[in-house]
């Protein structure tokens, strides 16, 4: 690990965004091996994929704002409907906040330089990046984007036309994008601490980051064996899923489901770490019940594993199977509420800063447990069966992932700009943008599930009579939701160029990135910081 | 840093390593051989008993976990239950089809 | 300007470190396999007449030598570290070079293997495998892609081992190259370079006409030193090599010794 070969310390007051490199222009940040530019590579990334992949979301809304076949056909929405999903997961999602923020404050927070392996962090972005082009590039093929969703089950992703081989593969290079990522943290946070470093010092967000790099690691390369068996099986005619060879459709489903039920704790758990780190903040008292939030994550990466049948109540799944997988499903809720009763305790008597941060983290946690108490209704058997492929799944996962993991991200961003870019953003605006994404989240999501309860099944571009009112309602909610997106990022693009300076610690923050300069300078700290406390310790002596 | 790197060499010796080679070679042999035999329903058992005995020497020599820091013990069990895990319980599902 | 402008060559090397990186990779590798291990489970449990049946096929002969071949060569590698970290490079170098060459002994037979079973009309898809039943045709298509799969570790592992040969025959040499960017803040200023506390060397003063100060240091272990940079190397490489070996001793039984 010979990472820092040769370390040009010129002016150490000099912050990232000024130090010159052997590289000019966009090459000093393609090329850099410094975690905070690496960290914005992959914010400037995915939010751009976001963005696109939030376009074609209207689309298909748009589609669907009237009914028989208007805007787009059948075959058209099955692939957009998979780019969709393919962009949101693999590029989003996925990397959003560990790759981002777990990437620039990871290494802040624990006091280090770096993280423990520089041009692997730096190859694990670049890995990124050609899985998105591979993915990208299936568009102009011949069997153009696949319209399989993003699950890619057998047998139709074996037959169908569509150009799936490609855009597996693409998916297998972002999972071992992923992989190395989470590598590099669980090293980085095992041996680069700073003195007085302990675990039980280390601040929530790096705990939950641990947790998440264990599934990374443990969990990620079955997604990667599972997709390389479709490409074995379009590509050279292995048949391992195939019927006609002998092969069983339900195990593909086995196998993609042990990552990808995983995968969507490697998605929320980064972002209840952000919230920990948001409330003590801006309650202005030390968090409560450290111990249990940082252990409740390591238990949620251990229970989200054992979970995945869930996914297969309707596939033909064994009974007994389908009993022990949902009684396992419903023991995921204790340690994420009792994240949540931790954040609701530490918020009691806390002298709370409504700051835009904390208003989009609050809001989080409503909308979260709105989609992780239909996520309780789905573990249940017989409501399942019911529900199964209909809008309700769709909003219920709309509930957790874009209510939990993106608006996190969102409030991350909030709470972290000042500090990625010494900039601070326009608060009017921040504040104005909320109404509209959080109306028009309700509205857009909560007709899907209202629709799905009723019975509009997913995946189709059309709908029955009886369903148009609520559609009409979910598109417009679609509209809201995209403007106030648009207002949002538009903002921090403003601010990068016209925001006013931002001070060193402009919330008030006790952990150790407000204790750095913002931005900070090249190895993060003018001298290598001692911790000697706990890390939401706001005291007077120690914020002036 | 918190922890000081180990970044001193030990060597182990090349006595313990050609020993160790020896019980893989026996027990290749062991294993080929009772694989004539025919005992059903053990036969699967037993011999991915002795590629277990096997691979755990491989493991705790050859690949020196037997000298190296707890966390290294602590990974490769997070491996091995994870391994188990995954295989075991989707077994509830095939074996009860 | 007349400050001295440090330029500090700090090398962060943490051994064990490097190995940790290694221990994980080589769980995703262990769980890569895993999903195939567990299809293997699955399909024995629903086809056990069959694989027996179709595992009669497999030559015990190829396959016990090929395991002999991978435990020895396992042997090599751990032997090829002993020597690095006891300073006999030329020993080192053998041993490496007969871990290489039986990686080398093992492809050729896998190649052999599976020339004969293509010959004799039995590969994925073929017509004359896709006569047979159900249970039969998948265990071949498992056997192909497992060791197949297996096959293309031992290749890159191969490829690995060869790197460091090369490394080590060349000693450990490291270039460092600072590249200096700042050149008009140093118009004035004398440059110096430090290593460790105090030590160091300076130059003289920079004026106008300089454009780019670049200064190139070549590391090189000292005669009777150990290869630290190499060793770390090899033995994750090392690591890797034994990986390939314990998934074969798995892969041997489930489908030579199934008979």
């Amino acid at each position: 690990m010979a990472s820092h070969a040769i370390t040009e310390v010129q002016h150490l007051e000099e912050n990232y965004l000024q130090v010159k490199s052997r590289w000019r222009g966009i090459f000093a940040w393609i090329f850099s091996t410094d975690h905070k530019r690496i960290g914005i590579l992959y914010l400037v990334s995915s939010l751009t994929f976001f963005v696109v992949a939030a376009t074609i979301g209207i689309f298909m809304r748009l589609e669907q704002l009237t009914m028989g076949e208007t805007l787009m056909s059948a075959d058209v929405y099955n692939r957009l409907f998979t780019l969709h999903g393919v962009i949101m997961i693999f590029l989003l999602i996925i990397p959003g906040i560990p790759a981002t923020f777990g990437n620039f404050f990871l290494p802040i927070q624990i006091g280090a330089k770096d993280v423990a392996f520089p041009r692997l962090n730096l190859l694990s972005w670049w890995l990124y990046i050609i899985g998105a082009v591979l993915a990208v590039t299936t568009l102009f093929l011949p069997g153009s984007l696949p319209d399989t969703g993003w699950t890619f089950y057998v047998p139709y992703s074996v037959r169908t036309g569509s150009n799936v081989a490609l855009a597996v593969f693409a998916a297998f290079i972002l999972g071992f994008s992923s992989i190395l990522t989470g590598l590099n943290f669980l090293t980085t946070i095992h041996r680069l601490r700073a003195p007085g470093m302990s675990w039980h010092r280390m601040p929530l967000f790096v705990w939950a980051l641990y947790a998440t790099a264990w599934i990374q690691i443990l969990a990620t390369p079955m997604v990667g064996i599972t997709l390389l068996l479709i490409i074995f099986e379009r590509v050279l005619n292995i048949g391992i899923f195939d019927p006609t060879q002998g092969g069983d459709p339900i195990l593909f489903q086995h196998l993609f489901w042990i990552y990808s039920h995983p995968a969507v704790y490697i998605m929320v758990l980064p972002g209840f770490g952000v919230v920990s780190e948001i409330i003590p903040t801006f309650a202005r008292r030390t968090i409560f019940g450290y111990k249990l939030i940082a252990y409740s994550s390591l238990s949620i990466a251990l229970f989200g594993s054992l979970v995945w049948g869930h996914h297969m109540f309707v596939s033909g799944e064994s009974d007994i199977a389908n009993i022990i997988f949902s009684f396992l499903t419903f023991f995921i809720a204790v340690p994420t509420a009792i994240k949540v009763f931790n954040w609701t305790a530490t918020l009691y008597k806390g002298s709370i800063a409504l700051e835009p941060p904390m208003l989009y983290v609050l809001s989080s946690i409503f909308l979260f447990a709105i989609g992780g108490f239909t996520g309780l209704m789905q573990a249940t058997l017989p409501i399942d069966v019911h529900v199964h492929d209909t809008y309700f799944v769709v909003g219920h996962f709309h509930y957790t992932m874009f209510g939990g993991t993106i608006w996190v991200m969102l409030a991350g961003l909030l709470y972290w700009f000042p500090k990625m870019t010494g900039r601070m953003y326009n608060k009017k605006m921040a504040y104005l943008a909320w109404p509209f994404m959080f109306i028009g989240f309700n509205v857009l999501y909560g007709a899907m599930m209202y629709m799905g309860w009723k019975g509009m099944p997913r995946r189709y571009y059309d709908h029955l009579p009886e369903f148009h009112t609520d559609h009409v309602i979910a598109t417009v909610g679609s509209w809201l939701l995209y403007i106030g997106i648009l207002l949002l990022l538009g903002n921090l693009v403003v601010a990068l160029y016209k925001g006013t300076r931002a001070p060193d610690n402009p919330w008030g923050g006790a952990t150790l990135e407000w204790q750095t300069t913002s931005p900070p300078p090249l190895e993060n700290f003018t001298e290598e910081p001692v911790v000697k406390h706990e890390p939401y310790h706001f005291r007077k002596e120690d914020n002036g | 840093m918190s922890h000081h790197s180990s970044n001193e060499v030990h060597p182990i010796g090349y006595g313990i390593f050609i020993f160790v080679w020896l019980g893989l070679v026996v027990l290749t042999g062991l294993t080929v051989v009772i694989s004539g035999i025919h005992i059903p329903k053990l036969a699967v058992l037993v011999a991915l008993l002795v590629a277990a005995t096997k691979s755990s020497l491989v493991v705790n020599y050859f690949m020196h976990i037997k000298y190296e820091a707890r966390i290294f013990k602590i990974i490769l069990f997070m491996g091995i239950v994870t391994v188990t895990v995954f295989i075991g319980l989707t077994f509830f599902d095939v074996l009860y089809r | 300007m007349k400050s001295i402008h440090a330029l500090t060559v700090a090398e962060h090397r943490d051994f064990e470190g490097a190995r940790l990186g290694m221990w994980l990779f080589l769980i995703t590798e262990l769980i890569l396999f895993t999903g195939m291990f567990l299809l293997y489970a699955m399909y024995r449990l629903k086809y056990a007449a069959a694989f027996h049946k179709a595992s009669l096929e497999l030559d015990v002969v190829i396959g016990t030598m090929n395991t002999l071949v991978l435990l020895t060569s396992s042997l090599t590698v751990a032997l090829s570290i002993e020597a690095l970290k006891r300073n006999s490079r030329k020993l080192s170098l053998w041993l490496l070079g007969a871990t290489i060459f039986l990686a080398l002994v093992f492809l050729v037979n896998k190649y052999f293997e599976w020339g004969a079973k293509i010959h004799h009309g039995i590969y994925p898809g073929s017509q004359e495998l896709m006569q047979r039943n159900l249970g039969e045709v998948i265990y071949f298509n498992l056997y192909y892609a497992m060791t197949g799969l297996h096959g293309l570790h031992v290749l890159v592992g191969m490829g690995v081992l060869t790197w460091i040969f090369v490394l080590i025959a060349r000693k450990s040499r490291k270039k460092y190259v600072v590249h200096n960017p700042h050149v008009e803040q140093l118009v004035g200023s004398e440059i110096a370079i430090v290593k460790g506390d105090k030590e160091g060397w300076r130059v003289d003063k920079i004026d106008d006409n300089v454009e780019q100060v670049e200064i190139t240091i070549t590391y090189e272990p000292k005669s009777g030193e150990v290869d630290l940079p190499n060793i770390i190397k090899l033995e994750n490489a090392g690591l890797y090599w034994h990986l390939v070996d314990i998934i074969w001793i798995f892969l041997f039984p489930l489908f030579y010794l199934i008979s």
